[in-house]
């Protein structure tokens, strides 16, 4: 190679110097970045209804968390452009694989809150269909699904299907080797994947300066060859373009694509967190001034593409949903403990079966009294504890 | 009938399942034009195509993960790990993932992908290279876990993973890929999966082995036999799922029971497999369970590997343990009575 076509290779896949960005903190327009398209109007309006629906979701989840709905709830509040963006540059048949801080963008992609929230209630590990809904299960152990996104990626690519799958991920989880696998893989495969880190600056109570010394996290792209962008995750106009760009470079057979958005994640960890201990008042409240959701919601009106009456008509959307949440989390769950040994194996082994048998005569002799042949007992909502993802 | 090797049994099992079924890849470390370090899949990346068999990039966490998200995407992954103590690193998948994912999504995503592994000792490798891997993966619910001791039971075993719909970790015993066999593997005469094989017939105590280790307890019989103890060997062929039903009645037929295994004994599959047949048999039997295993040491350095390793005398010792001189069954219901 030519050192001047070697210029052009390394060059092509590093991400900009500063964080792509459309749209200023305060709202106004900013200088607009070369290389991508603002996306249009009538798309911003629409993620806007979707951050809007997010955030009630978000808050409201929250909220059920501390009445002890909830055994725990990771908050992505402050990533709603993030949550939204990702989902929206997808379409519904490519595959999309979220962590357990993602549950803002599997409202995004229409499923079901209650179903969302299966996993946090303590009713099931997964609420939704994932094959339905393309939607893998949120995943917990940091930066596994971003193989199986991988995997995933190249299996669509094989079968000659032109979708692509989204990993996300988080900060600290760029340092995991399963992330380092995956880009390895992916570029080796070419597989039609894009991975979309969510910087939201900590691993639970780690600074990123404590995670890594890369200049961003989006240079992670460059050892393996994957092209890389860093995009001002902040800004909805921003991820969306950077994420429909990055999401068109792999459906055209062009690789996998390494996205990094610096954000910020506005709560504690989870409710079971305390995150004064290592962060202060004042860096949250810098952020907040940052506020993705205000900073859509002042740029669109600036542009007279939003009126008070649509964002009225939006809200009174979140406050039916939020209500409706309310509802379904406060009806009882009804479960049947003999379900746990109907899925560890496509086939119960005898074993498995005759520990089932146990455990439904210990059920029947648990509600004699009042059921005497119910056979499937039921438990309760989950009690309120704390734990960490 | 002709001679067979379970090295080329294996191959032939990969052979006809990327044949059979399009959705069949094979894939992990120097699988591909190499064949493997114990070619195992020779000539599969020439027969069949970069396509259906290749190589990855050195990572065993990638090779499984990969496999995770091929599977959900509708292919049939069989990987390799190159050697049982280099499949560690990819364990945080097995575990996490490949185990759990049907249970996690209630049926509605499986994961029918085999991970073979060449496993255990015998073949004189030095240290990383000969690990009893099995009792990790037997005890994480939601796996099977295979490991064949003949070259028919290699083909017809892999051909049932690879078909399987659950997730199975194929334990290939490497001090067997070169032992030969007479057998036709067009015509199918192993047991269907999950069932045990009683390879032996004997009515003075029963041996149950597994993998590396029955032809261990197939010699040790032989030799007991010249001194008149009538030794039943059962071999497992599937660790899970465990053929209680086939152990269970060996037992009571016997009266007595040695557990063999290569692998260390403490917290072994043979300390399962002892608690086991005491709880269902113990009405049949005439002495304790006995174990027979490798020691409670890190896998020794191939000059020692022959002191560490059970084999025969070290299971013969435990059939003299057996109290087969004693009066049978009746001798504690007299203790009383003479005292
Ligand atoms: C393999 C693994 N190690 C540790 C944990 C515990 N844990 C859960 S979340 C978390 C922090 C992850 O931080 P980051 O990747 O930045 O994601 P964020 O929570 O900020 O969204 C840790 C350490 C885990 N889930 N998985
Ligand atoms: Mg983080």
């Amino acid at each position: 190679m030519s050192v001047k076509s070697l210029r052009q290779t390394v060059q092509g896949l590093l991400p900009s110097l500063t964080p792509v960005r459309f749209v200023a903190e305060d709202g106004t327009p900013a200088k607009p970045p070369t290389g991508y398209t603002e996306p249009p109007a009538d798309q911003l309006r629409a993620a806007y209804r979707h951050m809007v629906l997010g955030r009630r979701f978000d808050t409201q989840a929250t909220a059920l968390t501390k009445q002890g709905r909830l055994a725990v709830y990771p908050s992505s509040r402050g990533q709603d452009a993030c949550q939204v963006g990702a989902v929206l540059a997808l379409r519904p048949t490519d595959w999309l694989f979220p962590t357990y801080r993602d549950s803002v963008a599997l409202v995004t992609r229409g499923i079901d809150p209650l179903e969302v929230l299966t996993l946090l209630r303590g009713d099931w590990h997964c609420g939704y269909d994932p094959a339905a809904t393309r939607t893998a299960p949120q995943c917990t152990p940091l930066a596994t699904q971003v193989l199986h996104a991988t995997g995933m990626a190249e299996s669509l690519r094989r079968k000659g299907e032109d979708g692509v799958a989204m990993a996300l991920v988080g900060d600290g989880a760029t340092s995991e080797g399963d992330f380092h696998e995956a880009l390895n893989f992916a570029a080796v495969f070419r597989a039609p994947v894009i991975f979309f880190v969510q910087n939201n600056k900590y691993a639970i109570s780690v600074p990123l300066a404590r995670q890594t010394a890369a200049p961003a996290l989006a240079y992670k792209g460059i050892g393996y060859g994957v092209r890389s962008e860093q995009v001002d995750g902040n800004d909805l106009a921003a991820v969306l373009a950077v994420l429909t760009a990055a999401v068109e470079h792999a459906r055209a057979g062009h690789g996998p694509f390494l996205v990094e958005a610096h954000t910020y994640r506005m709560d504690a960890h989870t409710n079971a967190d305390d995150a004064t201990r290592y962060r202060d008042d004042e860096e949250v409240e810098r952020w907040s001034a940052a506020d993705p959701l205000n900073r859509l919601e002042a740029y669109l009106r600036a542009r007279g593409v939003l009126t008070d009456e649509d964002v009225a008509a939006v809200r009174e959307q979140a406050e039916t949903m939020a209500a409706e949440l309310r509802a379904g989390m406060n009806a009882e769950s009804v479960l049947d403990p003999l379900e746990l040994f109907d899925h560890v194996y496509a086939e119960p082994t005898p074993q498995l079966r005759e520990q089932r048998a146990l455990l439904a005569s210990e059920l029947a002799e648990a509600t004699e009294p009042t059921e005497p042949t119910e056979s499937t007992g039921s438990v309760g909502s989950t009690t309120p504890q704390t734990q960490e993802g | 009938m002709a001679k067979v090797t379970m090295a080329q049994a294996l191959n032939t099992a990969l052979c006809d399942a990327l044949r059979e079924d399009e959705r069949v890849l094979v894939f992990g470390e120097d699988v591909g034009p190499l064949g493997g370090v114990f070619r195992i899949t020779d000539g599969l990346t020439r027969d069949f195509g970069e396509q259906r068999c290749f190589d990855t990039p050195l990572a065993e966490a990638g090779i499984v993960g990969l496999a995770v998200g091929m599977a959900m995407g509708g292919f049939r992954p069989v990987v390799e790990m190159q050697f049982d103590a280099f499949a560690y690193p990819a364990f945080e998948q097995i575990a996490s993932h490949v185990a759990k994912l049907r249970n996690r999504t209630r049926g509605r995503l499986t994961l029918p992908m085999v991970i073979r592994v060449p496993y255990a000792g015998g073949i004189g490798g030095v240290e990383h290279h000969c690990d009893s891997s099995e009792a990790y993966y037997a005890h994480t619910p939601g796996l099977k876990v295979v490991t064949p001791a003949t070259a028919e039971d290699a083909y017809w075993l892999l051909r049932d993973a690879v078909a399987d719909p659950d997730p199975v970790v194929f334990l290939e015993p490497k001090k067997l890929y070169w032992s030969r066999e007479d057998t036709d593997l067009e015509r199918r005469g192993a047991l269907p999966f999950g069932r045990a094989a009683i390879r032996r017939e004997g009515r003075d105590a029963t041996v149950v082995a597994y993998g590396p280790s029955v032809p261990v307890a197939l010699a040790a019989a032989e030799a007991a036999a010249t001194e008149g103890i009538q030794l039943e060997v059962v071999d497992l062929r599937t660790v899970v799922p465990f053929d209680d039903e086939t152990v269970s009645a060996s037992v009571r037929r016997t009266g007595r029971c040695v557990v063999v295994q290569e692998a260390q004994g403490f917290a072994g599959v043979g300390a399962e497999i002892a608690a086991r047949v005491q709880e269902r048999c113990f009405h049949s039997l005439a002495a304790p369970v006995l174990r027979v295993s490798g020691f409670d040491i890190p896998y020794p350095p191939p000059k020692l590997e022959h002191a560490h390793l059970p084999g025969v005398d070290r299971i013969l010792d435990a059939v003299d343990r057996l109290q087969l001189d004693d009066e049978p069954d009746t001798r504690h219901l007299l203790k009383g009575a003479v005292a």
